[in-house]
């Protein structure tokens, strides 16, 4: 039977760790790389490194993390964060990185979805999609609005329709990211996850608002999702990584145990 | 002299992270095109993601088909890992291809009415151990591995299946013949356990 995975969300701002609350305020909280690899020997199932580098001379500099990165840990890892094109999507592959997160540019230029499957095929491709609670209705029959930059810019797509769309397009994961719940530590949006969870055949990777084990339990049974992404819960060690999956386990969740 | 480590490049998927995990385990394997060096290696690597169809096709164009079937016949040690256990085969429905040949069998889709069961299957999953064999000496019977995949293997004959695992169908995980092993996971993606078995490959004389 398949595990559901914890996957560790890094976001790395000119080649540091950062964390941001709401996608505002963030700060720099250490070396990417030592994190990798101490989550790795933890029993992390996948890492995604994103970067949040503001300026794009710097974005180089993202390279040499997912090379060093790839050196450290041997379990997928995918990179986010300013991936406009095939060439840059190559680039990442190249240094190390197994998957690329799509988000912004997908929105902007949907086609790039396509052209990244065909290029490094559908399995490597992953969606990411910054979502916004809004207002039901004609416009948003899901009551959900993907957003971009951060969560700065509304899109007038709507969630679930951008999620079908994704998956059409060629995207081999969805990582549904709620805006509203991330940095909050209250919990996942279980009824949005759930709602694209149900609706695609591709797995979904739940994201934002994990602040206890209670609401990984939660995404992963009644939210649906096939993997739970967390951040500050480990960043800060106030949980461990194989503790947060011998506490799924105890409660019937199935999970990798033996690494 | 050092032995002469070559995984198979035709362009399908991340060489280099297989490369990382040969080194790992002190292994300095060469990412290669040239037929001529497969022919000529001591043990050869063979993996790949990616389309079939294309897949067979670069190996065809830059005659890599023959040196693969060349090397098999040799007795070396061949380690194919999720794309390369696929193509070993006689055939794919993948794009309807016909592939290499050196083990007797098919590569299907999966295919479920229960639309909760996800394709491709990503993720990690169990793999038992059905019977033992050399690479296997460091793992254990429902040990986990990192899968990526829409098509999995069917060999014709039982004695070549050596893992299975669970996902709607009990499908071959790993499968042997004489001097080739292949996995349908990505050990090199499969932490320390999926390393052990590239440290077995290292020393395997079959």
């Amino acid at each position: 039977m398949l595990s559901k995975r914890i996957i560790a969300c890094l976001d790395v701002r000119d080649g540091k760790l950062a964390k941001s609350v709401r996608f505002v305020d963030t700060k720099d909280i250490g070396d990417p790389v030592e994190k990798a690899r101490e989550y790795y020997l933890d029993g992390l199932d996948e890492l995604v490194l994103y970067d949040i580098t503001a300026s794009s001379d710097k974005r180089d500099i993202m390279l040499d993390v997912v090379e060093a990165v790839a050196q450290e840990v041997y379990i997928p890892f995918s990179v986010g964060g300013g991936i406009r094109s095939v060439a840059d999507a190559s680039k990442l592959l190249w240094a190390g990185a197994e998957k690329i997160n799509l988000n912004s540019a997908a929105v902007e230029r949907p086609a790039l979805i396509a052209e990244c499957a065909h290029a490094i095929g559908t399995q490597n491709v992953v969606l990411s999609m910054d979502i916004k609670k809004t207002r039901e209705g004609r416009e948003f029959p899901s009551g959900y609005e993907v957003v971009i930059n951060g969560g700065r810019t509304p899109t007038g797509n709507d969630a679930l329709d951008w999620a079908l769309q994704g998956e059409q397009f060629g995207a081999g994961e969805l990582v549904v990211n709620s805006i509203d719940a991330d940095g909050t530590r209250q919990g996942y949006e279980i009824k949005l996850t759930r709602m694209i969870a149900e609706a695609v055949s591709i797995p979904v990777i739940a994201s934002g608002g994990a602040g206890k084990p209670e609401h990984l339990l939660e995404v992963l049974t009644e939210g649906k999702a096939d993997a739970a992404l967390i951040a500050s819960m480990v960043h800060y060690n106030e949980y461990t990584v194989s503790g947060l999956k011998q506490w799924l386990h105890d409660k019937g969740v199935k999970v990798r145990m033996r690494w | 002299m050092a032995e002469s480590i070559i995984i198979v490049d035709y362009e399908a998927g991340n060489l280099r992270s297989v490369q990382r995990a040969c080194h790992e385990v002190g292994m300095t394997a060469t990412i290669s095109a040239n037929p001529d060096d497969l022919v000529k290696a001591d043990r050869v690597i063979f993996p790949g993601v990616g389309s079939a169809a294309s897949a067979v096709d670069t190996l065809r164009e830059r005659g890599l088909d023959e040196a693969l079937k060349t090397f098999y016949r040799s007795g070396r040690p061949l380690l194919g890992i999720c794309l390369g256990a696929q193509i070993v085969l006689e055939f794919t429905e993948e794009d309807k291809r016909n592939c290499l040949g050196l083990v007797a069998g098919v590569c299907v889709r999966f295919d479920f009415a229960d639309r909760t069961l996800k394709v491709p299957h990503i993720g990690w999953n169990e793999v038992e151990i059905v019977q033992p064999h050399p690479l296997l000496a460091n793992t254990r019977s429902g040990d986990e591995f990192y899968f990526v995949h829409s098509y999995y293997v069917v060999p014709t004959h039982q004695e070549n299946v050596y893992g299975v695992t669970e996902y709607g169908v009990r499908f071959c995980s790993m499968m042997g013949q004489d001097n080739l092993f292949a996995t349908q996971f990505h050990l090199e993606k499969s932490g320390r356990l999926g390393i052990n078995i590239l440290g077995e490959f290292r020393c395997w004389k079959p």
